[in-house]
C-alpha cells in the first residue's frame, strides 16, 4: 500500500484537482441555473414557467450519463462543440440544477405570506421585494437541501471521466489498467471521494448555513 | 457533420433500444429489490442496543452515500476477481447498485420507524410482546406508510442511475445506444432516443409517486 501511494499518489492528487476544479465549476453552473429556474417557475409570464418547466423535467427525468453523453457526442452535430472538460462541468452543473430549482422555488414558497405583504405594503417594486426581503430568508431555508444536493453533485462529476476529463475517477481507471492493483486503484479513489465530502462540502455548508443565520438574527 | 435528423435510422434501432429497455427495467427492479432487503436489514441493525457495531455501520452507509457510484461498480467488479470471486457484471453491478441505494433506503426506513408514536412500543411492551413481534406486527406496518413516498422517489432513482451500468458492459439501454454508435457512426438518434425512453418511462412514474403520496397523506389526515 505504501509504495502504491508513492508511485501513484502524485498522480491520483492531479486527478482529485481536476475534480474539484470540476466540482466548483458545476456548482457555479447548478446555483445559477437553480435560481433563473426556480424563479422562472414562481414567473407570472407563462413563457418563462413552461421553458422553467421543460429544463427541470427534462433533466430531472434522464439520467445524467445520457445528458452528458447527449452534450458531449449529439450538440456538436448542432453546430455547438464544446470541450470535454467544459462539457462534463456544464452536464453535470444543468442536471444538479434541475434539482436545484425545486429546492428554490419551495423555500420562496415557504417564506411566509406577511413577508410578501409587508415588502407590498412599503410599496417596494417585485424585483426590489424579491432581491431584499424574499430571497434572503429563502436562502436561509434552502441551504440544508443545498448541501446534499452538493454532494450529489461531487459523486456527478465522477461520470466525467467517461468523456475522458482526467478526474480522479479516470486516473484510479488509468492506473487500474496499467497495474491491475484494483483494489488499491478504486479503494484510494473512494476514499478521496469520501475525505471531498466529509471534509470539505459538509464543514463548508455548515459555515454557510451558521454565517446566513447570523446575517438575519437568527443565530 | 451537420444536424440531420433520419427516421428511417431511428425506426430501424427503436426495437433494439427497445429490448435493451426491457434490461435496464430489470436491473433496476432487481437492484431495487436488494435494496429494499438490505435496507431494512441496515435500519433495523442501527436501531441495535450494542453502541460499536451501531456507529461503525453508521460510517459505513455515510461512506456507501458520500462516494460515487459509478466507482462503487468499478471497485465490486475488478476487486472480486483479485480476492478470487469472479463476478459478471451483471451480479458485480446488481451488487453495487443495491448496496448504494441500501444506504439511502436504510434512511428512509430509519425515518419512517422513528415516526411511529412511543406509545405504540409501550402498548407492545404492556402486551408482553417480543422485540420481534413489536417490530413485524406493530411498528414496521405503521411505519410503511410514512416511507413509501422516500421510497418511491429512490425507485426512480435508481431507475435513472442503471445506465451507469453500462461502465462494466451490461447490455442495458445506454450500452445498445453506445454499441449502435460505434456500429454506425451515428450518435444523434440513439443517444436523442435513449433520452427520449428515459422521459417516458420516469416522468410518468415520478407522477404515480407524487400522485400516491398525497393519496396517503389525505388518508393519514396529515
Amino acid at each position: 500500500m505504501w509504495e502504491f501511494l508513492q508511485t501513484y499518489g502524485l498522480r491520483l492528487v492531479d486527478g482529485a484537482l481536476v475534480t474539484c476544479a470540476q466540482f466548483a465549476l458545476a456548482t457555479l453552473v447548478a446555483c445559477s441555473a437553480a435560481l433563473v429556474a426556480g424563479l422562472g417557475r414562481l414567473s407570472a409570464l407563462w413563457p418563462l414557467r413552461t421553458l422553467a418547466t421543460l429544463y427541470i423535467e427534462i433533466f430531472r427525468g434522464t439520467s445524467l450519463l445520457v445528458q452528458l453523453y447527449w452534450i458531449f457526442f449529439v450538440l456538436p452535430l448542432f453546430g455547438v462543440s464544446l470541450p470535454k472538460f467544459e462539457a462534463g462541468f456544464l452536464s453535470v452543473g444543468l442536471n444538479v440544477g434541475a434539482y436545484g430549482a425545486e429546492i428554490v422555488r419551495g423555500a420562496i414558497t415557504a417564506v411566509p405570506r406577511g413577508q410578501w405583504e409587508a415588502g407590498y405594503a412599503l410599496s417596494m417594486s417585485p424585483a426590489r421585494r424579491m432581491r431584499r426581503i424574499i430571497l434572503p430568508q429563502a436562502l436561509v431555508l434552502m441551504l440544508p437541501p443545498w448541501g446534499n444536493l452538493l454532494i450529489e453533485l461531487l459523486k456527478g462529476t465522477a461520470l466525467v471521466a467517461l468523456i475522458a476529463v482526467p478526474d480522479l475517477m479516470f486516473v484510479a481507471k488509468q492506473i487500474n489498467g496499467a497495474t491491475f492493483r484494483s483494489a488499491e486503484a478504486f479503494g484510494a479513489a473512494l476514499l478521496i471521494y469520501y475525505l471531498l465530502a466529509r471534509l470539505l462540502v459538509t464543514p463548508a455548508m455548515r459555515g454557510l448555513e451558521r454565517v446566513m443565520a447570523r446575517r438575519l438574527g437568527r443565530a | 457533420m451537420r444536424f440531420d435528423w433520419n427516421w428511417q435510422f431511428a425506426f430501424e434501432i427503436l426495437p433494439r433500444l427497445l429490448r435493451a429497455t426491457v434490461n435496464t427495467l430489470i436491473a433496476a427492479g432487481v437492484g431495487y429489490a436488494l435494496a429494499m432487503v438490505l435496507g431494512l436489514i441496515f435500519a433495523l441493525a442501527l436501531r441495535s442496543p450494542w453502541r460499536l457495531p451501531r456507529t461503525l455501520l453508521r460510517e459505513v452507509l455515510e461512506f456507501i452515500r458520500s462516494t460515487p457510484l459509478v466507482v462503487q461498480i468499478f471497485f465490486i467488479f475488478y476487486v472480486g476477481p483479485q480476492v478470487g470471486i469472479t463476478l459478471s457484471p451483471w451480479v458485480a453491478g446488481m451488487i453495487a447498485i443495491g448496496l448504494h441505494y441500501s444506504a439511502y433506503l436504510a434512511e428512509v426506513y430509519r425515518a419512517g420507524i422513528e415516526a411511529v408514536p412511543r406509545g405504540q412500543w409501550e402498548a407492545c411492551r404492556a402486551l408482553n410482546m417480543t422485540t420481534r413481534d413489536s417490530y413485524f406486527r406493530i411498528v414496521l406496518p405503521q411505519a410503511l406508510p410514512h416511507a413509501i413516498p422516500g421510497m418511491g422517489n429512490y425507485l426512480v432513482g435508481i431507475f435513472k442511475d442503471t445506465p451507469m451500468l453500462s461502465v462494466i458492459g451490461v447490455t442495458e439501454l445506454m450500452q445498445a445506444a453506445n454499441s449502435i454508435g460505434s456500429e454506425t457512426y451515428r450518435f444523434l438518434e440513439p443517444y436523442t432516443l435513449v433520452g427520449v425512453i428515459f422521459l417516458a418511462l420516469s416522468l410518468p412514474t415520478a407522477g404515480l409517486v407524487r400522485l400516491g403520496e398525497r393519496r396517503l397523506r389525505r388518508k393519514l389526515g396529515l
